[in-house]
């Protein structure tokens, strides 16, 4: 098809072009369904009905379009003029059109003449606007970026512009009431099905827990921290954000000397609790030392350290922990059932991030399970929580009008920095965080 | 086509399945850590079944796949339907009822130039990150209200911004596919955007991007309908999750003692339950009606919320693999495009559309109290990591601290250069 429409823009054998006017511009290079149609039958010696026929079709399918009546995709045997459509536009050289791009032209003619969509465009563009509202700020944005490039070229050329970019659409409007999948093929059909019963499978095959029991758990939670949670309960000495006073964080730093009573209680709701909070952790770690099982915990700050370090240092890494940890009749050997330690050794001999992930669940389970617990009942967390402080609520006073100053604290780039200094990098801000890395102590 | 006048990206067609449209950035910096083939968001999930598709092609087999997927799934309806024995609501009946929650603005920290997309908390409890449509990312001592940093990114819409567990750098991606990681100096008059790093590349948007335990990783999601855990030192992509069929807009790590996992929701209705080490997607859960806009574990690690544009609010659980409850109203017709969790995880803060925020009591199902104070819609909102107050930040180009108000209330607002004083007495 592309060959014929070539021939016929050939300016000398072509079809007669003629400028039409249009209000007050002129547009050049129009034609009249007339002339097409004698050129057809010139050209191709075919009958008045084939070219006829043969000219819709070039129409219907985009390579020609009308200029007075864009909507009807005819060929009209009389003077209604005719414009071919840029390669550009041909239906063969793009790719599907794309919803987003026919929302970006729907936006743009909405906002250059509000209220000109016809009746199914207004539909399509509120379907779309609904589908990819997401990304509506974007396609809007498109839009006038485009209107506003557009507005820099001269008149005659915009009206051309306009009027192949309308036609282009008219045909190609992507059919924007089908779901989202429908527009692929077969093929990706069939592989998001196929992907989607592997899912399901899967999902069968897996455990699940009665509600209730889920249900449950979610109370007790919520109980259990009821008084940790500043905004349910309010929190002593005074809410930071309400009083101005930052007594409430600088009571609960990281190297306080007594820690506040609900700071201790938390590590006796969850393993996970004590580990997270670096005061617990050195207090965890002291108690461990009298039990001669530190050396768990180590390993276990060591995996930690592994798992969450730079890559770069993984294979050292992995060799420091096998070293002082796993190697037989190493300093620190850990405890580690037979069948995940020649796992780990196996392991070891091609290193990666997460080679220790089975010895580290197995001793951070063995440290729950038993030394945890056992923690709880000891002295030494006893006297801790004995010593520890419940803060006096702070008295408010009557007459607001004395204002506190308001002090910046030290950035946490600044903290590590200054620790840095000291020697090996305690990586951490004023809180402890689970990516602190204890020195070897 | 279209004229992309601030990135450089053009479009072209897929480079597995040929036919739809996908962006393909050009590489700048010549780095090319993944294959550089340009993949729709349709195609991509696929790559582990290769050869077992590409046997199939007759509309026989389509038929067939797809009547086999209908009954498995509801064989797992049917699954899931046996082990619930309780609505939450009836477990929560014994729960203490709530009282009053009167939230009060304590800082409004203005300064963005345009709508604030995104914004995070430092683990020191009081600076904030902030990112906004204009392509500026600012730390602010949200304590004192003071800017300390700014960045200006060369992207506009830096939809998504994190800040590292030791509080040493930020990291920001938006428009420009990237994410990028800036070291917090401390000499403010420094160029920040000097040392920036690269560290993510993705073939879209990047929707969210968030430290896992260390500074070293990050994980991202993005518009290309795939998430991605990379390491920060070189750049390089550790692991790549594949199985939304739309973008994804939204992801959260999670808190439990393994901390293994994440979750991501995306626009194709689905939250996923993804694997860190092994990649693979764990669980699935497609209940909502509409694009997924925000997800937040529990804070216990059993459970997750989400967000969504079809104006509700859904807790999913973990264990029982099935959603638990649905925070809904007629009266909201706005689509919700963040939550967050209190400490406790007995309130849930949302943040929707119609410029409100609404509190809503996670186990009785019931709205707390309903905020109001933005001037347009509420983007993010996150609880400070000690839970003494929630940050929620907007389009209205601010962003709200706010905390509890009960006994003499003093209300402070300052903004620009003219702080201002204005006394509330209210006696208790």
């Amino acid at each position: 098809m592309e060959r014929v429409i070539v021939a016929m823009q050939d300016p000398d054998m072509g079809v007669k072009m003629r400028n039409q006017r249009l209000l007050i511009t002129v547009i050049p290079h129009a034609m009249t369904g007339n002339d097409v149609i004698e050129w057809l039958i010139q050209k191709y010696n075919i009958t008045e009905e084939e070219a006829r026929h043969l000219g819709g079709l070039l129409v219907q399918y985009g390579y020609i379009y009308p200029l007075r009546d864009p909507r009807s995709l005819l060929l009209r045997s009389d003077d209604s003029p005719y414009r071919f459509q840029t390669p550009y536009f041909w239906t063969s050289s793009r790719w599907p059109a794309s919803e987003l791009d026919y929302a970006i032209y729907l936006a743009k003619k909405n906002i250059r003449k509000q209220g000109e969509l016809v009746d199914y465009e207004k539909e399509n563009y509120s379907i779309l606007h609904k589908r990819i509202n997401h990304t509506w700020d974007f396609v809007v944005m498109q839009a006038r970026e485009q209107l506003r490039a557009s507005k820099q070229r001269r008149k005659a050329d915009r009206i051309v512009l306009e009027c192949q970019e309308q036609a282009y659409w008219l045909i190609n409007k992507p059919c924007v009431n089908m779901p989202l999948y429908y527009h692929y093929t077969t093929t990706i059909q069939l592989r998001y099905y196929y992907y989607t019963t592997i899912i399901h499978r899967r999902a069968l095959g897996r455990n699940r827990v009665k509600s209730s029991i889920c249900l449950e758990s979610f109370m007790k939670y919520s109980e259990q921290y009821l008084h940790h949670d500043p905004i349910m309960s309010g929190c002593l000495p005074s809410n930071p954000w309400i009083s101005d006073d930052t007594a409430h964080w600088t009571i609960n730093t990281d190297m306080v000397g007594t820690p506040t009573r609900l700071r201790v209680e938390r590590w006796s709701f969850s393993f996970m609790e004590l580990l997270n909070d670096s005061m617990g952790r050195r207090e965890f770690m002291i108690y461990l030392e009298k039990e001669f099982s530190a050396e768990n915990l180590c390993f276990w700050v060591a995996c930690e350290d592994l798992r969450h370090g730079e890559s770069s240092k993984i294979i050292l890494k992995v060799e420091e922990v096998y070293k002082n940890f796993l190697a037989p009749g190493a300093a620190r050997w850990v405890n580690i059932d037979s069948k995940t330690m020649e796992r780990t050794l196996e392991g070891i001999k091609r290193p990666h991030r997460f080679i220790m992930d089975d010895a580290q669940m197995h001793i951070y389970f063995l440290m729950k399970k038993d030394s945890y617990p056992r923690y709880l009942k000891s002295e030494l967390y006893k006297n801790m929580l004995a010593k520890a402080i419940v803060p006096q609520e702070t008295k408010k006073s009557v007459f607001p009008f004395m204002r506190r100053q308001r002090h910046s604290s030290p950035s946490p780039a600044m903290v590590t920095q200054a620790t840095e200094d000291d020697g090996k990098a305690k990586g951490a801000g004023p809180t402890g965080t689970s990516s602190t890395t204890n020195s070897q102590i | 086509m279209c004229d992309q006048t601030f990135l450089a990206i053009t479009f072209g067609p897929c480079d597995s399945c040929s036919e739809n449209p996908v962006g393909r950035q050009s590489r700048l910096d010549g780095r090319s850590q993944r294959a550089t083939k340009n993949i729709c968001s349709c195609c991509s999930p696929f790559c582990p079944f290769p050869m077992a598709c590409q046997g199939l092609a007759s509309g026989e087999t389509l038929k067939s796949l797809k009547a086999e997927s209908e009954t498995l799934r509801k064989k797992l309806e049917e699954e899931r339907k046996k082990l619930h024995d309780v609505e939450l609501e009836k477990v929560a009946e014994k729960a203490e009822a709530l009282g009053e929650l009167n939230m009060k603005t304590r800082r409004t920290l203005k300064g963005h130039g345009n709508k604030v997309l995104c914004m995070d908390w430092c683990k020191d409890k009081r600076r904030i990150v902030s990112s906004s449509q204009d392509g500026k990312v600012i730390v602010w001592d949200a304590f004192t209200t003071n800017k300390e940093h700014a960045v200006t990114m060369p992207t506009t819409w830096v939809m998504a911004c994190a800040y590292a567990p030791s509080g040493c750098a930020i990291a920001c991606g938006g428009l420009d596919n990237k994410c990028s990681v800036y070291p917090l100096s401390l000499d403010k008059d420094e160029n920040l955007a000097a040392k920036k790093k690269s560290v993510a590349m993705h073939t879209n948007y990047l929707s969210g991007c968030t430290f896992t335990n260390s500074d070293m990783q990050i994980l991202t999601s993005s518009g290309d309908g795939t998430s991605a855990l990379w390491d920060v030192e070189s750049g390089q992509l550790l692991q790549s999750f594949h199985g939304h069929s739309a973008d994804v807009l939204t992801l959260d790590l999670a808190p439990s003692e393994t901390g293994n996992t994440f979750v991501s929701g995306g626009s194709d209705k689905k939250a996923n339950v993804w694997d860190l080490r092994s990649g693979q997607n764990v669980q699935s859960f497609d209940t909502h009606d509409s694009d997924i806009n925000c997800v937040k574990y529990y804070p216990s690690g059993d459970a997750f919320a989400s967000a969504s544009d079809d104006s509700t609010c859904r807790l999913f659980d973990l264990r029982a693999d099935r959603e638990v409850s649905i925070y809904s109203k007629d009266s909201i017709m706005f689509g919700a495009a963040s939550v967050d969790f209190s400490l406790s995880g007995r309130l849930l803060f949302a943040g929707y559309n119609d410029y409100t925020i609404n509190v809503w009591d996670v186990l009785k199902g019931t709205r707390v109290a309903i905020l109001f104070g933005h001037e347009n819609r509420v983007s993010s909102l996150r609880v400070s990591p000690d839970g003494t107050a929630f940050c929620s930040g907007s389009w209205d180009n601010t962003l709200r601290v706010r905390q509890e108000g009960r006994g003499v209330v003093r209300e402070l607002k300052q903004g620009g250069t003219t702080p201002y004083l204005k006394n509330i007495f209210l006696f208790n």
